[in-house]
């Protein structure tokens, strides 16, 4: 048993479900108890989807047990068939229906149903959402894709997009508008807005674009091994890996069309004095290992940051991610769970986390600003705006998103530098916390208290390995006094920075020995941590 | 207000069988865990349950959570031995990391029922072993026995075997109110002179009421029905009455228990003129927007019916189809006789064939949950999402406006953007 509050992904069938939702004309029946439709609001709340998901549960109760579930689940069949019509089937059991051990693929099988029904293996005990949805992909690419001629024209499939999945549709269009400026046609897009018959056509492309590893890489691994089809290895995320994207895709097609690149605007913004004040900010980087190895990539590259930590939580993706890291002189942290994510946060101090829904809510507790790069994210990160992270448009809006919390961060300073002034109160907090941001911290004391709420906040969970009591405290204050001057000093330093100075400025007192900081230690530990 | 010279209780119930579009009982410790400071609510289940209370409980899992799911993995389900361990050293590291936990609920799910993971065994085992600082009890909110508000009534269920034993004439309110809605309640029936009132669930452990044969219940929701008859059979004896919502159901409630204090009715009129006033004159407000419109309830708290009664009677709306996952005759039936005859009484769902009929209907307010409101939004039709109802408070006179806005505050927004048509592109 492990436990858990948060969760970076659903179980596998939720994954299923995103790939059936996703598509067109293919219903999904799902083995499950009653409570398990709670999977439906993800779409029509977080996605804001106008339809009901096409998922069918057979929603057994406790008096069903004992009787007859399987009869429960051939009768959830016939009624999504008759009553929705669908091209195909896919049937799945979700974690409570594997351990009841009714077989839906063979349950369904036995039926005759006059559309094709494709089976999944979920193993809800060992695997998560990520791995469910790219199962159910392959598994219809296995069960629908014929052999058949390649189109005339060049032509190429994109591979990955779901419902559910962070910015996949505006990816999906302004990666479609790029292939089509190449002048490749798009052969099919699946699974997102795919229906079975596209499915069985994705023989016809010359290749594969693989957008998302997750939830494509391997059917686009069986459609290489089965159809003979080469696949893309590039992320397009960021200015530079479009540039690699477009080559590799030149390679592959043989195109030579000019692609018009004057709407990228992310190199010259990142290039003007007034982003000089981004060079070397120490970014924490967490989400899914496609977007995380993306955003390290950018973050160094195109925008000059130093990446202080990159870690997945997806570990599918724990080799390349852990590879990467290697490069950057960091230890890739892999992990699913939060409060370890908090921790190395915590210990980073970096001066901005790029990450999840959850690091955004870590950034508020701990003051440090935020910007979503991955799922899972919530209903915000779901805009009615055109906001792709892919492509030339998906760099501006990456730079955009970035540094928006970090000017704010700015905005704040000079609030700061003027908070004597009568308009402002030090306790008023950065504008883009609003009402949640903790409150500057003046005090040893106060930021005692405060790091042991934030500790009992985080944490109903106590780590594994970990006793209780050596959960991190403000150990150094402890033992080291701040002279008013120092502590009235160092209020004078913006909030996003105040805690690692407090924290670097105690270090250094305690390795020279002193037993109290004055405002010229306070300088001292400057000096010694310049950069 | 008068009964109907015919009310809904005889009316025969359509009772269906097939997908039910509900959540299960775990939902329920979103909002116990908040009443109960001192609890903490262990769900031993699957990743799926941690992603559902994750998904229920929102932005709130941030906050101070007092939840958490032991997930099981493939090693718990290879051997029995092994998964009361596990739970043991889990319990054991819970509970030394958050030393103000009183009360630890150990809730069965789904996979921990169908592996028959015996929690009320790990219960008591675990209650010796943390004796006496902390009292662990069990229920299941599992989804193939609870729906939704069940949860609450499994948790309260199970807490009454473990309540002190009295000789006190006592009055017990039984069900979960926001703190404000329960201050509000204490001070009505103090001001009547009944007394003493405790509180199922307290909210703190050391609160706990006692009962026995001279303790009276009144129950504040209509889901209650396992913790009645659990009360019942401890000697508790129920005060039957409609339930507080609205300005004639709050009336109702304290006059059926003045009663039973002694108390004339009119002394309960006397007493509450003055809120009951402010709450006609609020429902007034909203009752402009809801008057003549027609409701279809889709089954989700067991709220349904008394909510249907209040909007029926206090608001001016026709009743298509009132839906609820369970009837309890005992309970629903005060409320049932207060319904005039004309809506359908639906148990239980077949949720492709019941949104047949919303569509044959088209009422002009849908109430369900959010994997229907917005679908059903995209066809034209107005909905309000039913969760709202339980998280928000809703009883008693001062929240009495509040609660007909909750319902009229959809038609009103559709009339204000009804001059832009929505523009309902398939999302994706």
């Amino acid at each position: 048993m492990k436990l858990a509050i948060w969760t970076y992904e659903g179980p596998p069938h939720v994954g299923a479900m995103r790939v059936a939702t996703g598509m067109k004309d293919l219903h999904m029946v799902l083995h499950a108890p009653q409570g398990d439709t709670y999977a439906d609001l993800l779409f029509t709340m977080i996605e804001r989807r106008n339809h009901r998901p096409p998922v069918s549960y057979t929603t057994f109760q406790a008096r069903d047990l004992g009787a007859d579930t399987a009869g429960l689940f051939k009768t959830a069949c016939q009624d999504a068939h008759a009553r929705f019509a669908p091209q195909a089937l896919l049937v799945a059991a979700s974690c409570t229906a594997e351990l009841i051990q009714d077989d839906p693929g063979g349950l369904a099988e036995t039926m005759g149903l006059p559309v094709p029904v494709i089976p999944l293996e979920l193993p809800s005990y060992q695997r998560k959402e990520n791995f469910g949805a790219d199962e159910a992909f392959v598994q219809l690419a296995r069960a629908l894709a014929r052999p058949m001629e390649r189109t005339a024209r060049v032509s190429c499939n994109i591979l990955g997009p779901t419902a559910l999945g962070f910015r996949h549709r505006d990816d999906v269009a302004e990666i479609s508008a790029l292939l089509e400026e190449m002048g490749i046609a798009v052969n099919v897009t699946a699974p997102m807005g795919a229906s079975p018959a596209d499915i069985a056509r994705l023989g016809a492309a010359h290749f594969n674009v693989l957008l998302y590893p997750e939830t494509g890489e391997s059917a686009a691994r069986w459609l290489e091994r089965e159809h003979g089809q080469p696949w893309t290895r590039t992320i397009p995320i960021g200015a530079r890996a479009t540039r690699d994207f477009i080559a590799e895709v030149r390679t592959l097609s043989g195109s030579t069309a000019p692609v018009d690149d004057t709407r990228l605007r992310q190199p010259w913004w990142a290039a003007s004095v007034d982003s000089t004040y981004l060079t070397g900010k120490r970014v924490f980087i967490f989400g899914d290992g496609t977007h995380a190895m993306a955003a390290a990539r950018v973050a160094r590259d195109e925008m000059g940051f130093e990446v202080c930590g990159i870690g997945c939580y997806n570990r599918e993706q724990a080799r390349p991610v852990r590879a990467l890291a290697r490069e950057f002189g960091l230890e890739a942290l892999i992990t699913d769970d939060y409060l370890e994510v908090e921790r190395a946060i915590d210990t980073a101090q970096p001066e901005m986390i790029l990450g999840t829904q959850m690091e955004r809510h870590i950034g508020k507790r701990l003051g440090i600003p935020c910007a979503v790069i991955s799922a899972p994210v919530h209903v915000q990160d779901f805009p009615a705006r055109y906001a792709p992270q892919m492509g030339f448009e998906g760099a501006n809006v990456l730079f955009d998103t970035w540094v928006h919390p970090l000017v704010m961060g700015l905005e704040e300073h000079l609030l700061h530098m003027f908070r004597e002034d009568f308009e402002f109160r030090d306790e008023a907090g950065p504008s883009h916390h609003g009402g949640h941001a903790p409150r500057a911290r003046t005090t040893p004391e106060e930021s005692a208290l405060a790091a042991k709420a934030a500790s009992a906040d985080g944490g109903s969970m106590p780590p594994a390995d970990e006793p209780a009591a050596q959960h991190p405290a403000p150990a150094m204050g402890d033992n080291v006094i701040w002279l008013a001057c120092a502590e009235r000093e160092l209020k004078k330093i913006p909030f996003f920075v105040r805690g690692k100075a407090r924290r670097n400025t105690e270090k250094f007192a305690a390795q020279k020995g002193l037993g109290e900081i004055s405002v010229d230690t306070l300088y001292e530990a400057k000096a010694h941590y310049a950069r | 207000m008068t009964t109907p010279t015919t009310g809904c209780r005889n009316t025969p119930v359509l009772r269906e069988r097939g997908q039910r579009e509900v959540f299960c009982g775990l939902t329920g410790i979103i909002w116990l865990h908040r009443k109960m400071q001192d609890a903490f609510f262990l769900v031993v289940g699957s990743r799926t349950c941690a992603h559902l209370l994750q998904s229920a409980a929102g932005v709130m899992i941030f906050a101070e959570p007092r939840f958490g799911t032991a997930i099981l993995e493939e090693k718990d389900l290879a051997g029995m031995a092994d998964a009361h361990a596990e739970l043991d050293r889990e319990v054991a590291r819970l509970l030394a990391r958050r030393p103000d936990i009183r009360q630890l609920f150990l809730v069965g799910s789904c996979p921990s029922e169908v592996i028959k993971l015996d929690l009320s065994k790990a219960a008591e085992r675990l209650s010796a072993e943390h004796a006496p600082h902390v009292r662990v009890l069990n229920y299941s909110g599992s989804g193939i026995e609870t729906t939704f508000t069940e949860g609450e009534d499994a948790c309260l269920a199970a807490m009454v075997p473990a309540l002190a034993a009295t000789e006190a004439r006592e009055l017990l309110l039984v069900g979960a109110l926001p703190d404000v809605v329960e201050d509000q309640a204490l001070d009505l029936l103090a001001r009547l002179g009944i007394g003493p009132v405790r509180c199922l669930p307290a909210r703190r452990a050391d609160d706990a009421p006692a009962i026995g044969p001279n303790t009276v219940f009144a129950l504040t929701q209509p889901f209650l029905g396992a913790t009645h008859d659990a009360l019942t059979r401890h000697g508790a004896r129920p005060i039957e009455a409609p339930f507080p919502f609205g300005a004639e159901g709050t009336t109702l409630w304290l006059k059926a228990v003045a009663a039973e204090f002694g108390i004339a009715p009119e002394r309960v009129d006397e007493v509450t003129a003055a809120p009951r006033a402010r709450a006609e004159k609020a429902i007034a407000a909203a009752a402009q927007t809801l008057r003549g419109k027609r409701i279809f309830f889709m089954p989700d708290s067991q709220l349904e019916i008394p909510l249907a009664r209040f909007l029926t009677r206090e608001c001016g709306m026709e009743a298509v189809e009132i839906g609820t996952p369970w009837l309890h005759g005992p309970i629903h039936g005060p409320e049932l006789d207060l319904i005039a005859q004309g809506p359908v009484i639906s148990e239980g769902q077949d949720v492709d064939l019941q949104l047949d009929r919303v569509r044959a209907a088209r009422p002009d307010l849908t109430v369900c949950g959010l994997g229907l409101a917005n679908p059903l939004e995209a066809e034209g039709l107005a909905t309000k999402w039913a969760i709202e109802l339980v998280f928000t408070p809703v009883h008693f006179y001062e929240q009495a406006g509040d609660l007909a806005a909750l319902f009229a505050r959809p038609l009103r927004r559709r009339a204000a953007l009804s001059g832009l048509a929505p523009h309902l592109e398939a999302a994706e």
